[in-house]
């Protein structure tokens, strides 16, 4: 089955953000000039649009999330649409509701969008086929399969930084690939914009099965990994990691694998270094990396309520609203 | 009832018979095949003209979800469902809820179905108490229950000891074990084969090894104890090696498939189908072709259609989320034959393994149509094709990817012990 089919409608428009398996380079590059129009916007002195006024946006976290869910409200907001958002991790799951009674009670609150984090991979999905057709579902992060709109921030981000070549890019992305939903969705979105060179760097304990078929070129080696690339992305190494034998130690980690002023000598000089964050300084960076002249990483911050702008935009003006049906 | 069944064509693998025979039964049992004995007066007549006639379908795994799953099905109606089927014989593993290990469990389990009286239910005891894998279950009660065999079912024996101890005592009473091989580490927090599917979809995996490191623990233990032993369920083409090179050194171990693992693979999950959420999963074409090929050459003695039914609910979460398992009556019959059709073993042989290769490892007297038999007969036409649909499915477990599939094979009568317990309307 196409991955795409189910968040595309008849006409190939985005009504679902769900994966970017599967898109076409034409749908990243609206995402992607539709948020450069929209990133103006926080620089006006009234912040705000009116495409979604009249609007529900409801927030569903099912898994704790500072800045994905923020930025989603704010983008929500800075288009005028009402925000709900709702903690499910400490709400009614854990008294025992399925999923999907959850979504049908948030459902008949007469909502027009729901954006849903979840720690299982394909929940999004699975509400986007249970949901009544006029509403969209944006993934915020399912389990360990996809984060599609910190690909399209990251996205941004270089492209604003390397320009639209994307094919002449070298990109490696370090750490935990197997539990990361965010190197899932950066590698598709790259692949799908043309960049034949990305890598992925880490032991064999943080990547998955047959890493290679997803395409990239696989380095256990930090060094030759980030020899001559344009692009680092660094991703976040639970704690957690440590206890379950997939690595011996932080130190030993942060030896191997962490990001430092000196490793990062063997990228091309013009290098940015990006991070979806929280980071765990000391841990994957060194904090002179973090703060250094380049890093992105705040700018990935700021990218990202633009993004979604755009995503809601365009799924939103896609989705045929029940009044126009009836 | 005295029964003829005319006209058909008669597949008894176990007598080497395949061809046009008349079969005539009576006081439960098979009292003439091509002529009547003297003075046979047919209270029943059925005509089996350009159908085959069989011996009942035996399923080494099937989980009819009573004592314990009443919501997702019971013995009354998943035993009308193998009727429906053709299968006769039905082996219910330990995992009830009451587990059973302890005699009144079987004795429960007896009476329900033979209330019902649509299929032989046999059970298996639990090899260890509760399906702990601590203490050992009252094996010798057990057998005397009536228990075929003795296993643990999905729930791993971690203790290498224990499990040592456990073969040990079963052979000692003479006792089969049933082993399905799965690592308790390995297997642990999986629910897709740890493959490029797996990696694509951020499932957690579960390797080849899950499977392959339990069992090479078993063979050692199997070798050492002497016990009679039985592995069920096999997914991968390493683990059909390791089996067929052990019964190539003589060792006393038999081994099933389920029907869905010789038809699909990791690419069926698709966009996180969650029908096909199995346990053990679904692996790469690779695996299925080499356990295809197992079955051909009959290291895999016997097909089974490992049912579990599931309410909708049990299906209706995120894939990781959803409980693993495929209701599996109402295909059994179908993907066998599909297997024919696809070249993988002749029809003969692939009746054998849904009847006389499980009964040879139950060690029961079952899955043949000899004179003296026990009247357990499937007529089925086998040029009809069924479409698989919520509607058609006879099991109360709706949670088959083979929705929507047309199988061939559709089942017209079922004997058991000489009783007509399903005939197709109309035929």
């Amino acid at each position: 089955m196409n991955p795409a089919s189910i968040q595309l409608d008849a006409q190939g428009r985005l009504k679902h953000f769900l994966t970017i398996e599967g898109l076409k380079r034409q749908h990243l590059i609206d995402i992607l000039d539709t948020a450069e129009s929209l990133t103006g916007v926080a620089e006006r002195r009234v912040k705000k649009l009116p495409t979604l006024r009249g609007k529900t946006v409801a927030n569903l976290f099912f898994e704790s999330s500072t800045r994905t869910r923020t930025t989603f409200e704010l983008a929500a907001k800075r288009l005028s649409a009402d925000v709900l958002t709702v903690n499910i991790a400490t709400s009614s799951t854990s008294k025992g509701e399925t999923l999907l009674d959850t979504v049908r009670n948030i459902e008949a609150m007469q909502c027009d969008m729901f954006v849903v984090r979840h720690a299982a991979s394909g929940a999004a999905e699975f509400i986007a086929r249970h949901v009544r057709p006029h509403i969209a579902v944006l993934n915020a992060g399912d389990g360990r399969h996809a984060h599609p709109t910190q690909a399209m921030l990251d996205m941004l981000t270089i492209r604003r930084h390397k320009g639209p070549a994307f094919q002449d890019l070298r990109v490696a992305i370090v750490g935990d690939i197997l539990h990361s939903r965010v190197a899932r969705s950066d590698i598709h979105a790259l692949n799908v914009l043309g960049c034949a060179n990305v890598r992925v760097v880490a032991p064999r304990t943080l990547l998955p099965p047959e890493v290679g078929t997803l395409g990239v070129q696989v380095f256990h080696d930090l060094d030759q990994g980030l020899r001559d690339v344009d692009v680092v992305i660094m991703l976040r190494l639970q704690r957690e990691r440590m206890s379950g034998a997939l690595l011996p130690s932080a130190q030993e980690y942060y030896q191997q694998y962490g990001l430092t002023e000196e490793r990062l000598a063997v990228a091309r000089p013009d290098a940015i270094v990006m991070h979806p964050g929280p980071i765990n300084r000391g841990v994957e960076m060194a904090s002179a990396v973090v703060d250094g002249p380049r890093s992105v990483i705040l700018e990935q911050v700021t990218n990202g309520i633009a993004v979604r702008m755009a995503v809601m935009s365009i799924t939103l003006g896609n989705q045929s609203s029940p009044a126009e049906d009836a | 009832m005295r029964i003829a069944i005319r006209g058909g064509r008669l597949i008894d693998p176990a007598h080497g018979r395949d061809g046009r025979h008349d079969l005539y039964i009576a006081e439960g049992r098979v009292v003439g095949i091509d002529a009547p004995p003297g003075g046979f007066v047919p209270e029943r007549s059925i005509d089996a003209s350009g159908r085959i006639v069989c011996p009942g379908f035996i399923d080494l795994c099937a989980r009819l979800r009573e004592p314990g799953a009443e919501h997702k099905a019971t013995i009354a109606c998943e035993t009308h469902a193998a009727a429906r089927n053709g299968i006769t014989t039905l082996v219910v593993p330990a995992d009830t809820d009451p587990v059973i290990d302890e005699t009144a469990v079987v004795e429960l389990i007896r009476r329900r179905a033979e209330a019902a009286g649509f299929a032989h239910v046999l059970t298996l005891g639990a090899l260890t108490r509760g399906l702990k894998g601590e203490h050992l279950a009252e094996m010798a009660a057990l057998k005397e229950a009536g228990c075929v065999g003795v296993g643990n079912a999905l729930a791993p024996v971690a203790s290498t000891l224990v499990l040592r101890r456990a073969l040990e005592y079963a052979a000692s009473h003479g006792l089969t074990v049933f082993l399905t091989p799965l690592d308790p580490w390995l297997g642990a927090t999986g629910c897709a084969h740890d493959g490029q599917i797996a990696a694509r979809l951020g499932l957690a995996g579960i390797p080849v090894a899950a499977e392959t490191a339990a069992l090479g623990r078993d063979l050692a233990l199997i070798e050492e104890t002497g016990v009679r032993a039985h592995i069920g369920r096999l997914s991968s083409a390493r683990a059909c090696a390791m089996v067929a090179r052990a019964q190539a050194e003589g060792l006393p171990v038999t081994a099933d498939v389920s029907a869905h693992h010789l038809h699909l693979c990791e690419q069926d999950i698709g966009r996180f189908d969650a029908n096909a959420h199995v346990l053990p999963p679904l692996r790469t074409l690779r695996d299925r072709e080499a356990l295809r090929a197992a079955v051909a050459s009959g290291t895999l003695l016997a097909v089974c259609s490992d049912h579990q039914p599931h309410e909708a609910d049990a299906k209706l979460d995120p894939f990781g989320l959803t409980e693993p398992g495929i209701s599996g009556l109402d295909t059994l019959l179908g993907l066998t034959l599909k297997l024919v059709d696809e070249g993988v073993l002749p029809l003969a042989e692939a009746i054998a393994r849904i009847t006389r290769g499980p009964a040879g490892v139950l060690g029961i007297d079952a899955g043949q149509l000899g004179i003296g038999a026990v009247a357990d007969v499937c007529v089925f036409d086998p040029e009809r094709h069924r479409a698989l649909t919520a509607r058609t499915l006879a099991s109360r477990g709706h949670n088959t990817p083979f929705l929507g599939w047309e199988l061939r094979g559709e089942v017209t009568h079922t004997l058991l012990a000489g009783r007509v317990v399903y005939a197709h309307e109309g035929a």
